[in-house]
């Protein structure tokens, strides 16, 4: 579904991302892991469209994507989630969750004047399916309020319920445990299990060890912007690379 | 093209779900019963204004009610400024009075020109503009304005130059608009419709986009809002809003100087809408009619009127940094807890 081949995104002298390539296959999970610095966010912001790849392709479902604008991707139904997050404070919390849905609807400024978009009730009905998706991602709580009065941990599940609004065919979450405390971040592996079990491909960048290898089908390490290793978590967790290089080395996150 | 790639069991409906959803939707009443008392205040204020310097004063507030809503869909929303908002004002009003004057055009299709160029010419600003972040529209647009003053002064053969230039009475299917009590019910009428139209534009899809890119444009584009494209087309809009009321103010006035394409014009018009209120349609009424009145009701300071002036526009921005009406609305909101 999605491959990449060869990427490398160089920012002045420094590369953050080198030669990485992998494969995602479609309705499955798969992570990518690495220390801090490692170029996780980096490959993130290369495959959804935020950076531009210095060399390497990116094709998704048999066209190369390398270099699209993120408000593009979003047609071919590439949806992502952020590390930092990225929530419009000044809307609430279900109208952040509705511009998911924004290339569903008509969103011509003549047509807004005049009230078209209205018409056959489709506001209602993206009105009621942003409220299920909340609920289903677990801030059912905050239909009714403000973003800017929500907490952070209901923020992260926010914009997974976001991206999911726009019923993509692949969906990047970036470290959706960062920031949680241990109960969040256990109720965020079994939503992520949950959209697995779905059949929604799902490719996720995080720190916690434990979560990626409970949910994942695939795991690439990344290490100094090189692909250190690949495979299934059980290989992953006995590969002396990986047990060098990150495990080994650091014991953030576990 | 495909199948959907998310099966429709992600998330149940449930009546609770439903009611809790819908219960988030603007009321008919929250979104319409300001509109309707606007009406009601604008039909019956000829009963009390007595005489036509009132109605004048009136006009005028109505006038900038009608670019500062405009010009805050541009701001309030897509959080870009525009200091040359006068400059397409001006060009709409040149544009007529040039047009009827010389070209014995008649005055609805010098009208629907002058916008319809204007509206061009602020799309080819913006496509270059818009692609580059930050405050470049200002500049750009701040350029813009102190050109069309230039020219408007010195292209005399055509404008009068600084001295100005006479328009005459706008016809429209047979009428004749001439005077102070003819043209209220037509900006009064414009004003409802603004309001009508840009509460509409915010609540649809188009201004959730406008208002999430706002928010987080980063986060806008990854659900497919087209940022450039939905700035560009704002401004679009603003700017020919301001081209047909430049138009219209032309046609009342009568007599227009290039004054009207004036840098100060332009950060009035902007000051209107941010001590209004930024992204409030309400706040852009208000500021409008405060921005209006004030040179009138502090000319009795005697040269102390621009201070004063001044003190009350930085003490707004001090303490009520989102605008007047939506902090107000705010303070009531609590009260009212």
């Amino acid at each position: 579904m999605l491959r990449v081949e060869n990427l490398t995104k160089a920012f002045g002298g420094v590369t953050a991302v080198s030669g990485v390539s992998f494969e995602v296959t479609k309705g499955t999970i798969h992570a990518v892991i690495g220390p801090n610095g490692a170029g996780k966010t980096t490959l993130f912001n290369l495959i959804t469209g935020v950076y531009t790849p210095s060399s390497g392709s990116i094709v998704f479902e048999g066209s190369e994507i390398g270099g699209v604008a993120p408000e593009r991707l979003a047609k071919r139904g590439i949806s992502r989630t952020f590390q930092n997050l990225q929530v419009s404070m000044n809307l609430s919390a279900i109208d952040n969750v509705m511009t998911g849905a924004h290339l569903g609807l008509n969103s011509g400024l003549l047509a807004g004047m005049i009230g078209l978009p209205d018409l056959g009730g489709r506001e209602r009905a993206t009105r009621i399916r942003a409220a299920e998706l909340m609920e289903f991602v677990g801030c059912g709580a905050y239909v009714a309020a403000e973003a800017r009065s929500m907490p952070y941990g209901a923020l992260k599940r926010l914009e997974i319920a976001r991206a999911l609004m726009a019923n993509p065919r692949i969906l990047f979450l970036d470290e959706p445990a960062a920031g949680l405390n241990h109960t969040e971040t256990h109720e965020i592996e079994d939503l992520i299990a949950a959209l697995g079990k779905t059949g929604i491909t799902v490719v996720l960048v995080e720190h916690d060890m434990k979560l990626v290898m409970n949910v994942s089908d695939r795991i690439v390490v990344l290490d100094y912007g090189k692909k250190l290793a690949e495979g299934t978590p059980a290989e992953i967790r006995v590969d002396p690379d990986v047990v060098a290089a990150y495990l080994g080395a650091e014991s953030e996150g576990v | 093209m495909s199948e959907a790639s998310i099966p429709t069991t992600i998330g149940r409906s449930s009546p609770e779900t439903t009611a809790a959803a819908l219960a988030t939707a603007p009321g008919f009443r929250a979104r319409h019963l300001p509109t309707i008392v606007l009406a009601i205040v604008l039909a019956l204020l000829p009963l009390v204004l007595p005489n036509a310097y009132y109605y004048d004063v009136v006009i005028r507030i109505l006038a900038n009610a009608v670019l500062a809503i405009a010009l805050n869909l541009l701001i309030g929303y897509c959080g870009q400024i525009s200091l040359g908002h006068a400059g397409f004002f001006g060009l709409g009003a040149y544009g007529s009075a040039i047009l009827t004057t010389h070209y014995d055009w008649t005055a609805p299709s010098a009208l629907l020109v002058s916008a319809v160029v204007v509206g061009l010419l602020a799309w080819l600003v913006a496509r270059v503009i818009l692609r580059l972040k930050g405050h470049y529209l200002a500049m750009a647009t701040l350029g813009l304005g102190i050109i069309v003053t230039i020219v408007l002064t010195n292209e005399a053969s055509l404008t009068g130059g600084p001295d100005g230039m006479s328009v005459g009475d706008m016809r429209i299917f047979g009428l004749r608009l001439y005077g102070e009590k003819v043209w209220y019910p037509v900006f009064a009428g414009l004003v409802v419709v603004a309001v009508v139209l840009a509460g509409n534009l915010v609540e649809s899809p188009a201004g959730r986009a406008l208002r999430a890119l706002h928010g987080s444009e980063v986060a806008a584009r990854v659900v497919g809002i087209d940022t450039a494209s939905f700035k560009t087309r704002v401004f679009v809009l603003s700017a020919v809003v301001a081209a047909i009321m430049g138009s219209l103010t032309a046609h009342y006035l009568g007599f227009i100087t290039p004054q009207v394409a004036s840098f100060h014009k332009s950060v009035e018009l902007v000051t209107m809408a941010v001590v209004g209120g930024m992204a409030s349609i309400w706040g852009s009424v208000f500021g409008a009619a405060l921005l209006s009145l004030l040179p009138d009701l502090l000319a009795h300071f005697e040269g102390f009127e621009t201070v004063i002036f001044g003190v009350i526009l930085v003490a707004t921005m001090i303490f009520l940094p989102r605008g007047i009406v939506p902090s107000l609305a705010r303070l009531l909101r609590r009260e009212g807890r």
